[in-house]
């Protein structure tokens, strides 16, 4: 199985008429990350562009009409990225305490045999180092944080589950993270934690930002 | 204002969409079917993108607190003013105290109900729409109850009816009495095997029960990828075409999450999701292949029939009707 794909280039494709996906060839790391927020701050300028929305190691452009040259566009973004020089800000450390296992960990058992791990093993090594918020995406305030551990590599659920509650803490692929809401998941979730995310009453609604970094401490491990 | 006398199941108040903010993690939400909510603004005057109440498909009633000229667009839902057969894609106008009865839809799922000056809610993170899932937005950031009162905004629209083409007439696209929608193949298009490849375009995908405002699950065969892969997340718009492995394709729409990692198989063009969103649960849907150019194409018909209708009500005199639309 392919775990990750590697792109020997980058790749530009269509989302529909108005937005586009750029792609960055390589690997998931955080300095090809930090070259893509330097990439989608030169972007965002552009006066066609209305967002320019990080992924990991990707970067989706909108437009506020359908894009009537896409080859042009394309071209333009592949030469913006070859000058993208990464930032090096060093980002806020958010504590994040976490109980896992449990009704708010449904799926650490799960977890454990596919890893071949013990569950407090799982926990000890998705503990063990801190994690950049690579982007900010899914739902209002939700950051993918990156990278895990190879040993908890894990690919989506086949299924989504259909709502999982604000607070869990779950992995898919090279990925994790903490919903900031109420909803489905195609994620596998081991814990939960009590940090909310997000307050659409705030003059800044979103906690998180790319390049902040997360620890997460296990509060409690429950059968 | 407008008050909400019975509630309609998921009915809900939208406007052009929340664009601009997947960085925050903050989606477009927004009307199902943008061309009823663009149609019914530019019957009443209003902005093309002026929040209005969507009803989708199941009876609601509401009364009309005064005067107001209003417009009803998107499914047929056998609507009633005080008793008064109204059609649909037809501008009327409501005296106070009169109540508007939407039925079960007829043809097509979600019925807008558009008034001159727009549904009045806040705007918050620059949008009227109603974001379900961070419950903000829109009404309170909740669907409509009964007992609801909605501010309308001004308006000088005065008294007056009038219909325009319906437009799936002025926009046809046969699709063997399925739902037809033109696709643009997507990033991970190859990656699927060959099987999945001539399933996409040759399936009569049924739309599952378990679709919403965020996606239709689409049953059918399992489209397979030639090889496995874990896909880095990246931002979605609505149209994507997600085939998780091996498993249903999923249709992302007006509620979709700004951000996911399925292998996407197509892209569903914008000009045809108002189509999708008029196909009800337990429909077909049929994909046909498109190019960039075809998609531009159909954007250019779709903007063209909403320049006649524009034309069309200025020769009509019915402009001064619709306040600023001529």
């Amino acid at each position: 199985m392919r775990l990750d794909r590697e792109k020997a280039d980058p790749v530009v494709s269509p989302m529909g008429l108005s937005a586009v996906l750029f792609e960055a060839p390589g690997a998931f790391d955080l300095d090809t990350q930090r070259r893509i927020w330097a990439l989608a701050e030169a972007v965002r300028n552009w006066p066609e562009v209305i967002e320019a929305a990080p992924g990991m190691t990707n970067l989706l452009v909108g437009f506020g009409a359908p894009l009537r040259h896409f080859d042009a566009f394309a071209a333009r973004l592949l030469a913006a990225w070859q000058t993208a020089e990464p930032g090096r800000a060093e980002g806020r450390l958010f504590t994040l305490p976490v109980v896992y296992g449990g009704a708010g960990g449904p799926d650490l058992d799960h977890m454990a045999g596919v890893t071949g791990l013990a569950r407090d093993e799982v926990v000890t090594i998705h503990t063990s180092r801190d994690y950049t918020v690579f982007a900010l995406g899914s739902h209002p305030g939700y950051g993918y944080l990156g990278t895990v551990d190879p040993r908890l590599f894990i690919p989506r659920r086949r299924v989504p589950r259909i709502s999982v509650p604000a607070g869990s803490v779950s992995i898919g692929g090279w990925q994790t993270g903490a919903s900031a809401s109420d909803g489905p998941s195609g994620w596998h979730t081991i814990g939960r934690t009590a940090q909310r995310f997000f307050d659409p009453a705030s003059d800044t609604p979103v906690l998180l930002r790319p390049g902040d970094r997360i620890r997460f401490v296990a509060e409690a491990i429950l059968p | 204002m407008i008050e909400i006398l019975s509630p309609s199941g998921h009915a809900s108040v939208q406007d052009g969409g929340r664009p601009g903010q997947r960085h925050l993690g903050i989606g477009g939400s927004g009307a199902m079917d943008g061309l009823a909510l663009a149609t019914a603004n530019l019957l009443l005057g209003n902005a093309p993108d002026a929040a209005a109440i969507e009803v989708p498909g199941v009876p609601m009633r509401l009364r009309f607190l005064r005067d107001c000229a209003f417009a009803l667009t998107g499914a047929d839902s056998d609507a009633t003013l005080a008793g008064r057969p109204i059609p649909t894609n037809w501008r009327d106008f409501a005296r106070a105290g009169e109540d508007l009865h939407l039925g079960h839809a007829r043809h097509g799922v979600y019925t807008t109900v558009a008034v001159a000056g727009g549904i009045a809610v806040p705007s918050v993170l620059g949008s009227r729409s109603t974001h379900l899932r961070g419950g903000f937005g829109g009404f309170e950031g909740r669907l409509l109850a009964a007992g609801d009162r909605l501010p309308v905004g001004d308006s000088g629209a005065g008294p007056g009816a009038f219909g325009v083409i319906a437009p799936a007439k002025a926009l046809p696209l046969e699709g063997d009495g399925a739902t037809l929608v033109r696709v643009l193949p997507a990033a991970e298009y190859d990656a699927f095997d060959d099987a999945a490849q001539q399933a996409l375009w040759t399936t009569a995908w049924k739309i599952s029960s378990q679709s919403n405002r965020a996606g239709y699950r689409l049953v059918g065969p399992g489209l397979d990828l030639a090889e496995p892969i874990e896909m880095r997340s990246h931002g979605l718009v609505p149209g994507v075409i997600q085939g998780p492995a091996g498993g249903q394709p999923i249709i992302q729409l007006a509620d979709a999450y700004t951000a996911g990692g399925y292998p996407k198989i197509g892209v569903v063009i914008e000009p045809d999701l108002w189509r999708i969103a008029q196909t009800p649960l337990g429909g077909t849907l049929r994909f046909r292949r498109c190019s960039f150019a075809e998609g531009l194409a159909a954007h250019d018909a779709l903007q063209a029939h909403l320049g006649r209708i524009r034309v069309w009500m200025a020769t009509c005199g019915f402009g001064g009707l619709a306040g600023a639309a001529a």
